[in-house]
Formats: structure tokens, sequence, C-alpha cells
């Protein structure tokens, strides 16, 4: 049995709950359904909810905790010897016993010590699940028995099912704290862990990232110097030329559509550029690495410059791209928000739509066009795959377009998806960037939603 | 006054004012040129994209194919016809296909010696061949010792070189396919024996080392199981807390709490989702690694604020007099929701859900950091299975330095493409068709 069968044996005691609730409760009043408090279907759907709510609850700590609940199980059936080895080496241990349950390769040759933990593993896994199953399904039968004693025409059931599904709906809204609150947990729990190898004011303000350290008491060529001014300055560098690039091409695309284009056009060029938008990342990263960085590494070559095929050029612009439907859409929206009266005005005074444009629409929308421009900034701090595939990895500190630099991101995955074991500070470090990341585009979001409300105009 | 005043700039006739006049229309028609500047090249960018990606994929759908004789050599096959069933499939399974090839090969060119140029010979068949013979014996009894023409999968150099990519008038030592081979190649064209067949195999295997064998079966299921897993987790929770923080939540605090986080979390880059699966999911729950149930749960906790959002504008939508109708007519709150409004907004909602779930397709870094970048062969069967996903595969393929893997990442960034549009084409299409105008 597994957890779908489980799943589908809840459903069917909560199906079979339903329909005995609504025949009781009809029995209770022999048929006479305007002597019942709540329509039928209100106690059948009472009986089900109130014991498919907590089964459920029951097979979601299954899901989460189960695995963790049987590797405990198994390391604690192994000998001292086992419990004492290091964590990563526990950890190997630990894999190698579920490689061998599945069937995959294995770290060490086979010894029947390995082979009793695996069958044991698999034993307790059986067991453990048997028990939450028992459990999930004698709790639900209980808590629908329950309920189904408690019908009787007096019975407010309709009450008590929509407070069931108020609670169910204030828990789903929980989730989302949950989830903010689990980000900043895990980034904060693993970054204290890393600032213990490594001092704050080393990571904030050195100037070296090379994040190779020693496996080996005589490995060449580590230093585990943690430095990460080089990458804010690289993603500083990328995220400035995506403005260059993207500003002034969103803004004047925007004005343009609003102002001076025509209804056919307007409709042909915004889904245009909407388009830019749904792309995957994937493929801009894709693009710039097969045709931007060749064709401006080719170009710098007719002029005579050293152009890394790496360069920040290429991604900036690339990135720029991506940002450009962000920029346009936004301003697009605060400056059609400006009502016609101001430009009206403007226009009676005898000036032209240009001069209307630059004095008196762009000021007013300026603090939504300031949080557009905030936020696409944010957007390209966070960027990942364009720089994964179009920048370098080596961290250069440097304000230099044509060079390679590397950024925070492209940092955290390669730390996260090379091979380290998990608490070494070279790992540590990617929650570190993460955290930091983190921080950052919260700051310019919260920045920007700021700035909208405290200047933008409120036109009656 | 007035004379003074006729020899001022003010003046509407003047000379000077005509000329500032024209330098202000001016100005606006250089303004306005250069505002469609900006919005030709904000569409240029996105033609190029377009255009390279179609003129690099397009390619990639198609297959070289070489029909050649092959020998079933009873010498190397031995006898299979007085064994049993399974004997003779193990049996056929354990003999050296690659020498049935190489013999057949020799036949055709007699004058081949030396074990390098006879290696070079063998090479312009892709490794793949193996399989398709070794099927054909299987399937038919009777073919030992007689010679059937087959249409054998060629080698990734072969397959660049007939589509194009590897010139001939390069010197042999900067091109990857040598001149002896190429006079074979010219010799079997003579004889109308190079096929350019569409490549099936493309889309129903999965990954492979050899750029010609290589299909993305195996990343378009994985995909598929991982929203699954997404639309599973976030559809119910989104729409339930979009609807509790419309029409139940008190205006307190608590709730100002939960919208500012649903707002941040709108705008917290990819990566850090991964951070979170990593950290939480693969770490303290010790879910598998690389699994869609861990990838779609983290593209959930991701896609989860866009549909809250996309919801709660879709259920602000419904006026106002339909909630007070039903409560007229006697019905609770909840019953007003569920019976009513929901139903009402469901348009809505369904819209931002699949614009939700295309944005999750086309997400690879969150995927990369639980896992989901190994190199899996098999098409997964389940949400427990190791996988990997349609823009993971891309990458995976983009990384790779064959050349042959150009035209396939490029094949599979149109099919991802196909996908995308056919959803956001889906959305708009249910928008204009079930938008309600109050």
């Amino acid at each position: 049995m597994n957890s779908i069968t489980l799943f589908l044996i809840l459903i069917l005691i909560s199906v079979l709950s339903f329909f005995m609730g609504r025949k009781r409760a009809l029995l209770s009043v022999n048929g006479h359904i305007k002597n019942l408090h709540s329509l039928p279907n209100h106690y059948g759907w009472y009986a089900a909810m109130s014991g498919l709510l907590p089964g459920l609850f029951i097979i979601f700590i299954w899901i989460n905790a189960g695995n963790t609940i049987i590797n405990n199980f198994t390391l604690a059936s192994l000998g001292d010897d086992i419990r004492n080895l290091s964590d990563f080496d526990r950890t190997i241990y630990m894999n190698d016993i579920r490689n061998i349950v599945v069937g995959d390769a294995i770290s060490r040759p086979l010894t029947e010590k390995m082979q009793n933990a695996a069958n044991y593993y698999t034993q307790m896994k059986e067991n453990i699940f048997l028990l939450f199953a028992v459990i999930a399904i004698g709790l639900s039968s209980f808590i629908s028995f329950i309920s189904l004693r408690k019908i009787s025409p007096e019975f407010r059931s309709r009450n008590r099912l929509e407070h069931l599904i108020l609670l169910s709906l204030i828990a789903s809204s929980a989730i989302a704290v949950f989830t903010t609150a689990g980000i900043i947990s895990s980034l904060i729990f693993e970054t204290l862990q890393f600032l213990d190898h490594v001092s704050l004011s080393e990571f904030l303000f050195g100037l070296k990232w090379s994040p190779q350290t020693a496996l080996r008491a005589d490995q060449v060529g580590s230093s585990g110097s943690f430095g990460a001014i080089p990458l804010f300055t690289g993603t500083l560098l990328i995220t400035a030329i995506a403005l260059i690039f993207a500003v002034p091409i969103g803004l004047l695309s925007a004005i343009y559509m609003t102002e001076f284009a025509s209804k056919k056009a307007r409709s042909l060029f915004k889904p245009l550029l909407e388009l830019l938008a749904g792309i995957p990342t994937v493929v801009y990263g894709f693009f710039a690495a097969l045709v931007v960085a060749p064709f401006i590494r080719t170009s710098g070559d007719l002029f005579g410059l050293e152009i890394a095929s790496e360069s920040a050029l290429a991604a900036g612009i690339v990135m720029g791209i991506m940002i450009i439907p962000l920029m346009s859409s936004l301003s697009d929206d605060v400056i059609s928000s400006v009502p016609q009266s101001l430009r009206d005005a403007s226009y009676g005074l005898g000036a032209t739509k240009t001069e209307t444009i630059i004095n008196v629409l762009i000021p007013s929308a300026l603090p939504g066009i300031v949080s557009a421009f905030l936020l696409a900034a944010s957007r390209a701090i966070g960027e990942t795959m364009i720089v994964v595939m179009a920048a370098g990895m080596a961290a250069n500190l440097t304000a230099n377009p044509f060079e390679s630099v590397t950024t925070v991101t492209v940092q955290i995955v390669a730390l996260l998806t090379g091979d380290q074991e998990f608490d070494s500070p070279k790992t540590l470090s990617a929650f570190a960037l993460g955290l930091a990341l983190f921080i950052i585009t919260l700051a310019l979001n919260f920045i920007a939603l700021k700035i909208v409300r405290k200047y933008q105009e409120q036109y009656d | 006054m007035t004379d003074i005043n006729r020899e001022k700039s003010s003046f509407w006739a003047s000379e000077q004012t005509l000329a500032r006049l024209n330098r202000r229309y001016r100005k606006e028609k250089i303004f306005k040129f250069i505002g469609l500047c900006g919005l030709c090249s904000g569409v240029f960018a996105l033609v190029i994209l377009i255009i390279t990606i179609l003129s690099t994929g397009l390619s990639g759908f198609k297959e070289t194919r070489l029909q050649l004789d092959i020998f079933m050599d009873p010498a190397i096959i031995g006898n299979i016809s007085e064994l049993q069933e399974s004997d003779r499939i193990q049996h056929i399974k354990s003999i050296d296909h690659y020498a049935l090839v190489r013999n057949s090969l020799r036949l055709k060119f007699p004058d081949v010696k030396g074990r390098r140029d006879i290696m070079n010979l063998q090479r312009i068949v892709s490794s793949g061949a193996r399989s398709d013979i070794m099927q054909k014996l299987i399937d038919d009894k009777d073919i030992v010792g007689k010679t059937i023409p087959m249409n054998l999968l060629a080698s990734s150099t072969v397959d660049m070189y007939i589509k194009g990519q590897i010139r001939r008038d390069v010197d042999q030592s900067e091109r990857k396919i040598s001149d002896m081979q190429l006079g074979w190649l010219d010799t079997l064209a003579a004889e109308d024996r190079i096929l350019k067949n569409y490549n099936w195999q493309f889309l129903t295997s999965g990954d492979s080392r050899e750029p010609e064998l290589a299909g993305i079966l195996g990343a378009v299921v994985g995909s598929f199981l991982t929203l699954l897993v997404t639309i599973a987790i976030a559809f119910p929770i989104g729409v339930s807390t979009a609807i509790y923080l419309e029409e139940f939540a008190p205006q307190n605090k608590w709730t100002d709490f939960i919208e500012i986080n649903i707002n941040n979390l709108a705008a917290v880059p990819s990566i850090i989702f991964g951070l979170l699966g990593l950290a939480i999911f693969l770490n303290v729950f010790n879910m598998p690694r690389s699994a869609p149930l861990v990838g779609g749960l983290t593209l959930a906790l991701m896609t989860l604020p866009t549909i809250i959002i996309a919801s709660r504008a879709a259920i602000r939508a419904v006026p106002p007099s339909i909630r007070d109708a039903a409560i007229g007519m006697g019905a609770s709150k909840v019953q007003t929701q569920l019976h009513h409004v929901l139903p009402l907004s469901m348009p809505g909602i369904l819209t931002g859900t699949i614009i939700g779930m295309a944005q999750a397709l086309g997400e690879t870094a969150p995927l990369l950091m639980i896992g989901m970048v190994a190199f899996i062969v098999d098409v997964p069967h389940g949400i427990l299975d190791a996988a990997t996903a349609l823009p993971v595969q891309i990458f995976l393929w983009a990384d790779s330095p064959e050349r042959g893997f150009i035209e396939k990442t490029s094949a599979a960034i149109i099919v991802l493409l196909l996908f995308l549009v056919l959803m956001n084409g889906l959305a708009i299409w249910m928008r204009q068709k079930f938008e309600k105008k109050w």
C-alpha cells in the first residue's frame, strides 16, 4: 500500500460518511426536511469533512517527516561505530543504504551489514507507513463516527461545516506566511553556520572571491577567500548595462504606444512586447551564448578591441531585452492613468505633444516610472539563467563591460550544483549569498512601493 | 504699449516666433521618431530571437539515415533457429551487432584497408544502429544468412555534414569529417542511399550522450509530472487564500501581514525558492532528490503569489449586487461564496492559473537547486522517480560541446515555446470568451 491508496481509502471513508450522514439526518425527521436545521447535504458534508481533514493532516505529516523518521530508526539500529562517524560520512553511509533499497549504485563494496541495514530500512518503511495508515484511517473513522452520532434535527451542522471551511481557508492563507518564514529561517540558519567559518566583515567587504576550500591539508590552489565585493560589483555592472539598454527603450515604447500610436498599432505592438515577457530565461541565455556573445566578440575584433567571449556586455544586453516588457508595461499603465484634463490643459496653452509629454506627463508619472525602474532593477539582480549561460565564473573586480564578470546568482548555482559536502563553508556561502540577494531585492521592492505611495498624485 | 509689444518676441507673426515654432515642430518630429525607434528596437530584438531559434532548430526535427545492405552473417550470429524464445533473445542481445555493420560496409567499400580506416568507415553509422539491428533480428526469425536493406541512423558528424553545418572546402585538419569519409558519403549519395527523414526519435526517446539519439520525451514527461504536482498544490491553496483575503478576513494587522507577505513573495527571485527547496524539502524533510514531487512543491510555492493575486482580482470583479442578492435570499456568507461568487469568478481564476503555470513551465533555476539536473536517460513513471524538466534539459544541452546538440537545443526550445504559446493562447481565449462586462 502506498500514499495514493491511503488517500483513496480516506476519500472512500468520507464518501461513505457523507451518504450515511444524509440518511441519518433524513431518518431522524422521517423525511420532513423542513424540520431539520440545515439541508440534508450539510449533515453529510459535515460528517465527511470532519473525518477527512484529520486524515489528510496525518498524510501530510507522513509526506514531510516520514523519511526522516525511517532514517533515524535505521541509524539507531546500526552500531555505535556508524553513529560516531562524522556527519559527512554518516550521510554518505545512509545514502548508500537507501541506494541499496532502490537498486542504484553505491559508493563502497556491499557488505552483509549494509544489506541487513537495507532490509531493516525497507521493513521499517513498511511498518511505519502501516502505523501512519492505521492512525489516519482510525482517526478519520472515529471522528466521522462521532460526527454521525451528533446528527439530530436541532444540530446546527451548516454552521459547524462553515466553521470547518473557514478554518481550512485560514490554514491556506497561513501557508504564504510559512513560506516567507521558511525562506528567511533557512537562509539565516545556514548563514549563521557560514559566519562561524568566515567573519562577516570579510564576507561583506573582502575583495577576493575564491571559494576553493582545502579538502586535504596539502591541496594546491585553494585559498578559501570569501570576499563578496567582486560578486556585488559584477551584478551591478550587468544590471547597469541591462538598465541602460532597457529603460530608454521601454520608456520610449510606452510613450509612443500611449501618445502617438494609432489604436491598431497599439493593439499590435503591445502583445508583441508582452511576448518578450513570456519567453523563458533559458532561451534568452541560449540566445546570448549562441548569437550575441560571438557577435560582440567579432565586432570587437573589427574595431581592434579585446572583448572576452563571456563579456558582461553580452549578458547585460540580453538581460536588458528581457526587462523591456516589464519597464514598458508598467510605464504604460502609469502614463495612461494621468487624466486627460492635464493633457488638454497643456494643449490649450499651445504646447505641442512632445512638450506636453516632457513637461507635463513625465513629471506627473515620474513616481510610477521610478518605481518601475526599481522593480526592473530588482528583477535583473535576481536573474539567474541568462548570466549562468552567458557570463563568466571567475570573480573579476572591474568596471569594464568587455571583460567577463560573475554575479551572485551564478555563484549560488555553481556552488550548489558542484559536489561538496553540505556544511563546508563553500556550500554555506551560497546561502549567505542567497540571503544577501533576498535582502537586496526585498529592499528595492519596498523602496519602489514607498515611492509610489508617497509621491504618486491622486487625481480625482 | 502695443507699439513696443510689436517688437517683442511674443508677437505671433514675427520672424523669431515663426522660427521658434518651426523648431518646436521639428523637435516634435524627432521625438516621435525616437519613440518609434525605441519601440521598433524592442520588436527587432524579439524578431532576431525567433529567427535564430527557428533557423537553428528546424533542422533538429530531421534526421539522416543511410540505406545499407546488411548481411546477417550466420558466422557472427550463430545458430539460433534451435533455441527457445527467451534464450534466442538473450543470445541476440549478446552478439556483436557492430561487426555486422562493419562487415557489410566493408563489402560495400572493398578497398578500405587498415584498422584505422575501417574504424572511420564504421563511424559514419551511429552507435544506435546496434539496437535497430538487434530489434530486426528479434522480430524476424528467418533473416539469418540473408542480406536485407536497412535504414540505419547516421552518426552526428555525418548528420551535421548533410545538414550543411560542416563545410567541405575547409582543410581536412579543421573539420571533424575526413576526406575519405566524404568520399564514401559521395558514393552513397550517388546511389540515393542517403535519406533525410523526420526525426520521430526526438519526440519519443529520452536523453542520450549522442546528439543523433537524444530525445526530449523524458524531459517532457518530467515537466508534465512536475506541473501536475504544482497545480495540485498551488490551485486549491491559492484560491482558498484569495477567497479568505477578499471575503472573510477582518481588517486587522494579521491580514495586512499576510498581504504584505504575498506581495513580497511575488517579487522574490526564483533562485531563492530553489534554496528554500534545497534547505527544507531535501535536507529537513529528506525527500528524494530530483523527484518531480520536490520540484512541484518548490514551483507551487513560487506560483502561489501569482495565482493569489490573479484570483483576488477576479473575485473583486464580481459586483457586490450578486453578493447582496444572495444574502438577501437568506444564504450564509460561505454559501454566497461557494455557490455564486466563485463560479462567476472562475474564468478569471483559471486564466490567472494558466498564466502562472506557463511561467512555472519555463522556470529553470529552482529546479537546478533541487537536483533535477542529472543526466536521466529513462522516462520517469511516477512523481517519485528521478526526472528532469524541459527547460533544464535545454540548459544541459546548451552546455554540451558537441555540435549536434546546438540544433537539438533549439528544437527543444521550439517545443517549449509551442507549449507556452498553447497555454497562453488558451488563457487568452478563455479570458475573451468568458469575460463578462458587469
